[in-house]
């Protein structure tokens, strides 16, 4: 599929698969992709090969939310379809399938979070289904999509959405941000700070222990991220090189990655559900 | 790979689906399933109850017919009785009926034959006299002998 590429050396062929499509403002003097300088007032333009750098914080990579929320969308229709019909009687084919993933759901938050709160299992489930499905999107080809957007005049397309460090971090801070507000919540501010102050060492080791449980409580949020990030990243360039390779030799490699990487996907979503569980679990524990 | 507004994007997303899932998709499902684990645990219940209810039916028709059983028998052994005793009853009546029978027939064998002793004692009587006449051939007068004649008859 190089081929199809045509004049694109490898690194940018892999470079172009892996860039964004980012909606910014570029700012005032910069100097762009074909040689011209941005005017006084700077310009609001899709990014063009490095172009998302200067565009700072104020971008949206337009195909990580398309897609994310997309596949957000077709979750949220899919079980809300069947809650509306939910029914106790004999369920269809639908409602049984919906109905197992719910099931193992509620298995694992009740073998973790032994609390009382409404919250904790439609997150797990939203987790679990929606970055598995932002996962599956590796499973697609990787120049089906993106040949088909640049036949339309899209430059740049990342469908899968996970291997965007934006989306996994947006989704890891608002874990972070519920195991905060919970912390408190349950514990009082005064008792979450004695929790991160005055363990494990005792109060002659104040210092020492904050620093400790700091670096402890930043860690959660960052590793949930970039775990997540790092293990689709990770894949997509895989299947980005074997792309590369001649046709002919391709599918003997990704059809077997393909077939791991179901696995993975998998895996990726329930091990993110599962840390949110256990973290909202740590949250709610008094020590 | 840059970190941009895409970060809050995807969290505003995340909460809007988490809030959406929380409100209308989480509370039906599990409420239809936990309505379905109580309507099997019923139905489970009942099968239970059917199963108990048939088995003690099912005793209740053994004492039932156990019981039929033994009072069939016991009519029927009071019917055996019972024609034992008509059957002991005729024959004790039928012996009655004979003994009276055979009673009135000797009492009857008996008057007759007093009868037929009063009419021979009578022509007993008369015969002797009659005799007596003939052997005598003389005149007796019979008022005179009739008495010792009666006594002879007597004594026959």
């Amino acid at each position: 599929m190089a081929s199809e590429s045509g004049t694109l050396t490898s690194s940018e062929y892999i470079s172009h698969h892996l860039t964004n499509l980012t909606f910014g403002k570029l700012p005032a003097g910069t100097t762009r992709y074909d040689g011209t300088v941005v005017g006084e007032s700077g310009t609001w333009t899709f990014a063009h090969g490095t172009e998302a750098a200067d565009m700072g914080f104020w971008a949206l990579n337009v195909d990580t939310m398309f897609w994310s929320v997309g596949l957000g969308l077709l979750f949220i229709w899919l079980f809300q379809k069947v809650a509306k019909s939910a029914t106790a009687g004999v369920p269809g084919n639908t409602q049984n399938f919906v109905e197992s993933i719910i099931e193992f759901i509620d298995d694992n938050v009740k073998s973790i979070f032994h609390h009382k709160n409404d919250l904790v299992a439609p997150l797990s489930l939203t987790i679990f289904v929606w970055v598995f499905l932002m996962n599956a999107m590796d499973l697609v080809p990787v120049d089906w999509i993106p040949f088909v957007a640049s036949e339309m005049g899209i430059s740049y397309m990342k469908v899968v959405p996970t291997t965007d460090v934006n989306a996994t971090l947006g989704m890891a801070l608002s874990v972070f941000g519920l195991i905060i507000y919970y912390s408190v919540k349950e514990k009082g501010v005064g008792g979450f700070l004695a929790e991160l102050s005055l363990q494990p060492l005792g109060k002659w080791m104040l210092p020492f222990n904050l620093f400790l449980e700091l670096v402890g409580l930043f860690a959660k949020p960052v590793s949930l991220a970039l775990r997540l990030f790092g293990n689709m990243y990770a894949g997509e360039m895989i299947f980005i090189l074997i792309a590369l390779m001649p046709f002919w030799i391709q599918w003997i490699l990704s059809v077997p990655w393909a077939i791991f990487h179901i696995l993975v996907i998998t895996l990726q979503a329930f091990i993110f559900m599962v840390l949110t569980i256990v973290y909202m679990a740590m949250a709610h524990d008094h020590h | 790979m840059n970190i941009n507004l895409t970060i809050i994007g995807q969290a505003i997303a995340f909460a809007i689906f988490v809030i959406f899932c929380m409100k209308y998709v989480w509370p039906p499902i599990t409420a239809a399933l936990a309505e379905r684990k109580s309507k099997i645990a019923e139905g489970l219940d009942a099968a239970d109850r059917a199963e108990r209810d048939l088995q003690l039916a099912k005793e209740k028709a053994a004492a039932d017919m156990r019981q039929s059983k033994d009072e069939a028998a016991a009519i029927i052994e009071q019917a055996n009785k019972r024609a034992n005793q008509i059957i002991d009853e005729a024959k004790e009546q039928a012996r009655e009926e004979a003994e009276r029978v055979k009673n009135a027939a000797q009492a009857e064998i008996e008057q007759e034959a007093n009868r037929a002793k009063e009419a021979l004692r009578a022509q007993v009587a008369v015969l002797a006299v009659a005799g007596a006449e003939k052997i005598l051939e003389a005149s007796i007068d019979e008022q005179a002998h009739a008495q010792l004649v009666e006594k002879l008859a007597a004594e026959l």
